[in-house]
């Protein structure tokens, strides 16, 4: 009799279908009356894990709202594949204005919404990390410092992956891209300050701001619905691996999303008017090399030298993440 | 009802007749009165109802406008100079998407180097960005455009810049003629917008259009502009039946009949022209000046209608094509590409250098005997030219220019003009 | 058209002054236009207004170079900014001193003129004593309704009394009132002088 070890989070409440849950637990996707806001026949990558994200994401949302959300989306990877003219995936209300202005477009929306005495229709911007983190910061901090009533998500893949995989602000240390290459002397994007925006949403403390990954469908759901039942500014960043960008396996999505985790270099909590909620704690802490390795865009840390002392300083980064977010649980 | 009022408030007070519904501002002078005034006034209650949205940027103001409109809200912002710039993006989306959204820009000249006075050359340089826009001759007209541009905008599915001129008509204290709500109401109906985003019909705003489509899409914004150019002067005769007053239209004429020169210019400093032409025609001269109002979409049959009969025209511009010449004069060549008419460019009062009465009066003199070169700078301190050039012909380390030439200039304050 | 440039210094209320000016004119039923020079303006620097009035649409833009009338509102002006310059040979000049022209070294370049329109009030004193605070510009509007034969002091009270309220329109329309009483009573003095 051949058995096959079964990993226990592959088991009970972390499956899509979960159907050792009552009907009324089980994840939105495990419906067949999802909304399918972004349908198929987009033309995202194999493995794309931001399409993923965005249809986690916003069905949640439309499930939360009853269907009444308008959406504003960033240029970028989404907006493309999403909307190869004459043809749309969006099965809801949704429009594209510019790179930098997502938050401000919403923030209109939100106000015409308001005005029109449609207070039931909720909006919700989104954008990748280069359009939140980098061109379109200003327009993000003026709406959470109006709390303008817009649940602003962020898709993070780590890099402008859209116009070639150049690099932006939200790319880690180490990461090599095509303008961070991985040469000379301090290979791949250089040791600076970061600039982890979901910090920066807690800080202008508004109502509820959340990290998420796609390797944890009901947590991400669960903070969606959170979210919508929150008027305000509001904030969801999530980490949406590539596989063409991070160089890795297109099957591999939601393992490298967990890998994040699992290792501490992505912190997974809630924080409402800029105080600790909660944190989706590490089941089992893992080295950074187990989050590395399978990934291209590290591989010059692994051959032809080890650079043992670069993954020494993103485990250090991954251990201060645990100690600062207190990712292990217990008590902080 | 007749108000002595300033500029700025009289056009805040014509918008807040319009019953705008999302209203999004970032101060920057000369406009900060129009936005303040809108602001009390939908704070205090007065205009409601209306969201006010303070923004972060110009970028942000033209974005959450895009939004607001794209929400089924009549939107209105306003800007000038590197504020305009600044949305620069958000003004082509704006007019790409086809979102009637209208907004004042107070003139104001561009930098560097950075200057806060008067000049065209800010919404000039959005001409070809799509957007209708339209140019003030007096405070009663920036007031009465804005009521015809929110018909004219949501008519057309297209944005509308009322451009008046910054401090010379914003900060003005004169006689207006403020309409009521009942006259704006039957003039401006409610917006019915020609997209929307709505739950109950969703549609997709903004996606992508790749070679097989762009030129098209691009053609029939090229022929909203065109269409326009049919609507603008009917709205503008419907606007003088309900209103009784000649205000908007593509153009207006003054004393051009048998005239054998004839000025051209756009905003405030035709008052001034109007003034010089009757003192000259008292004097036997046979001389008139044509205003432009609306400079896009360029009304280049009327133009050529009005000026063929001239044997020169003198464009007075309050702006410069850098290298080439003029940029209303350009425009205006092409309206008499087939005529015989000279054409002389004046490029004038840049950057708010006054255009006085003394200076247009021998300006018009030397053009009647054709002794204007083809491009004119107006009162140009050539001294002061030559001695920058120089200047920098000497030492390769010359130093900011601009600078240099203030010292030259001397003390400003004890001057006058 | 009556054209009247106003002088003073940034934080002086010289805006304020044209705009009411206008207001004035404008209760009367004509046309006024006003507008400042748009200098570089911060508190103490030199600052222009003007104002223009007409019986009928006023349409130039230009700055005022041949005023009518002059009111400078700061005597410390004589002598760093041309403040008469292109004033008509008949023209309305009124000055914010309690000094005489003589005193302020104006003697000799005003000696042709018009002395009847050549006027001197202490309007800083007034506005200290009818509102506590040193503000010469409505007081000086009740000099100019005196000088200038062209506005009503009721029109410069009316003026005053939309712009302000309470204790501060009160104290203005008192202020401009003797600055109009003040001014008259000059004028008569002059005319009788020259009589002689």
């Amino acid at each position: 009799m051949s058995f096959q070890p079964i990993k226990f989070y592959q088991t009970g409440t972390f499956t899509v279908g979960n159907r050792l849950l009552a009907p009324e637990e089980r994840s939105v996707q495990a419906s067949i009356r999802r909304f399918n806001s972004i349908n198929s026949g987009h033309r995202a990558c194999q493995g794309c894990g931001e399409a993923l994200g965005a249809r986690y994401a916003i069905d949640a949302a439309m499930e939360a709202t009853q269907g009444q959300l308008v959406a504003a989306n960033a240029t970028g990877c989404l907006e493309v594949f999403s909307t190869p003219y004459p043809e749309t995936s969006w099965q809801i209300p949704w429009m594209h204005s510019l790179f930098g202005n997502t938050a401000a477009v919403a923030t209109g929306l939100a106000a015409a919404m308001k005005i029109k005495g449609k207070k039931e229709v909720r909006v919700i911007a989104q954008g990748g990390d280069g359009g939140t983190t980098d061109i379109g910061f200003g327009c993000l901090s003026g709406m959470f410092e109006r709390n303008d009533d817009v649940l602003y998500i962020c898709y993070d893949n780590q890099a402008y992956m859209n116009t070639g995989v150049q690099r932006s602000s939200a790319t880690p240390p180490a990461a090599r891209t095509a303008t961070t290459m991985a040469i000379g002397e301090e290979p791949g994007n250089v040791f600076g300050q970061g600039k982890f925006v979901p910090a920066i949403a807690m800080a202008h403390e508004i109502p509820y701001v959340a990290t998420a990954t796609v390797a944890d469908l009901r947590d991400l759901e669960d903070k969606v619905q959170r979210a919508m039942g929150i008027r305000g500014a509001r904030y969801l960043h999530i980490l949406v691996p590539c596989p063409l960008g991070w160089g890795t396996a297109s099957h591999e999505t939601i393992k490298m999303a967990r890998l994040a985790k699992e290792t501490g270099l992505f912190p997974v909590f809630e924080a409402e008017h800029g105080e600790m909620k909660s944190v989706l704690p590490i089941r089992r802490q893992l080295p950074v090399e187990e989050f590395l390795k399978p990934q291209k865009r590290y591989a010059h840390l692994f051959a032809p030298t080890p650079r043992v002392e670069i993954i020494a300083r993103l485990q250090a980064m991954a251990d201060r993440n645990i100690r600062k977010y207190g990712l292990l649980g217990g008590t902080q | 009802m007749l108000k002595q009022i300033e500029g700025s408030r009289a056009v805040a007070e014509a918008v807040a007749l319009c019953r705008p519904e999302v209203i999004c501002a970032y101060p920057i002078s000369p406009q900060t009165h129009i936005v303040e005034a809108l602001g009390e006034m939908v704070k205090s209650g007065a205009l409601s109802p209306c969201e006010f949205i303070n923004v972060e940027s110009e970028f942000a103001a033209m974005s959450v406008a895009i939004g607001a409109s794209a929400g089924g809200a009549r939107s209105y912002t306003a800007t000038a100079s590197q504020g305009l710039l600044f949305m620069v993006e958000a003004v082509y989306n704006a007019s790409g998407l086809g979102l009637p959204i209208v907004m004042t820009v107070a003139n104001r000249a561009l930098g560097a180097p950075i200057n806060i006075w008067n000049d065209h050359s800010d919404s000039v340089s959005q001409r070809d960005s799509g957007w209708i826009q339209l140019f003030a001759e007096t405070n009663q007209e920036a007031l009465d455009l804005h009521i015809q541009a929110f018909r004219l905008a949501e008519e057309l599915s297209l944005p509308v810049m009322v451009c008046m001129d910054g401090f010379i008509l914003t900060h003005a204290y004169e006689r207006v003629d403020m309409p009521t709500q009942e006259q704006v109401d039957a003039y401006l109906p409610p917006f019915e917008p020609r997209q929307v985003l709505d739950p109950d019909d969703p549609v997709s705003i903004g996606a992508m259009v790749g070679p097989e489509a762009f030129m098209e899409v691009r053609y029939l914004a090229h022929a909203k502009q065109i269409e326009a150019l049919q609507r603008i002067p009917v709205l503008a005769e419907e606007f003088k039946r309900q209103f009784g007053r000649d205000s908007g239209g593509l153009l207006h004429t003054y004393r051009c009949e048998g005239a054998d020169t004839i000025a051209v210019a756009m905003g405030s400093v035709l008052g001034t022209i109007k003034d010089v032409v009757d003192e000259m025609r008292e004097a036997g001269h046979k001389i008139g000046v044509l205003g432009i109002t609306s400079f896009r979409p360029f009304p280049l049959a009327a133009v050529r209608m009005a000026l063929r009969q001239a044997k020169r025209v003198v464009v007075l511009e309050k702006t410069l094509a850098v290298g080439k010449g003029g940029v209303l004069a350009t425009d205006v060549r092409m309206a008499l590409a087939v005529e015989p008419v000279e054409v002389y460019t004046v490029i004038a009062g840049l950057g708010g250098r006054p255009i006085t009465k003394r200076s247009l009066h021998a300006l018009f003199r030397k053009a009647e005997k054709d002794d204007l070169d083809p491009v004119t700078f107006l009162d140009l301190n050539r001294t002061l030219v030559d001695k920058q050039l120089q200047r920098e012909k000497e030492k390769r380390r010359s130093g900011p220019a601009a600078e240099a030439m203030l010292r030259d200039v001397g003390a400003v304050a004890a001057r006058l003009v | 058209m009556f054209q009247v440039r106003i002088h003073g210094r940034g934080g002086q209320g010289v805006v304020t002054a044209a705009e009411m000016l206008s207001v004035a004119a404008f209760d009367e039923g004509r046309h006024a236009q006003a507008f400042p020079s748009f200098g570089s303006e911060r508190t103490g620097a030199p600052v222009v207004a003007f104002c223009r009035i007409d019986d009928r649409e006023i349409r130039s833009r230009e700055p005022i170079m041949e005023p009518d009338a002059l009111i400078v509102q700061d005597a410390t002006l004589l002598h760093q900014v041309d403040v008469f310059a292109g004033l008509k040979s008949d023209g309305y000049v009124l000055i914010n001193t309690g000094k005489t022209f003589a005193e302020l070294g104006l003697a000799e370049f005003f000696a042709q003129h018009r002395a009847d329109r050549l006027c001197t009030v202490p309007a800083t004193e007034l506005a200290l004593k009818h509102l506590g605070r040193p503000l010469p510009n409505v007081p000086l509007l009740g000099g100019f309704a005196a000088i200038s034969s062209t506005l009503k002091l009721e029109s410069v009270h009316k003026a005053i009394r939309e712009r302000f309220s309470g204790k501060l329109a009160e104290g203005n329309c008192a202020a401009a009132s003797e600055a109009y009483a003040v001014v008259k009573k000059e004028m008569e003095e002059a005319r009788h002088a020259q009589a002689d």
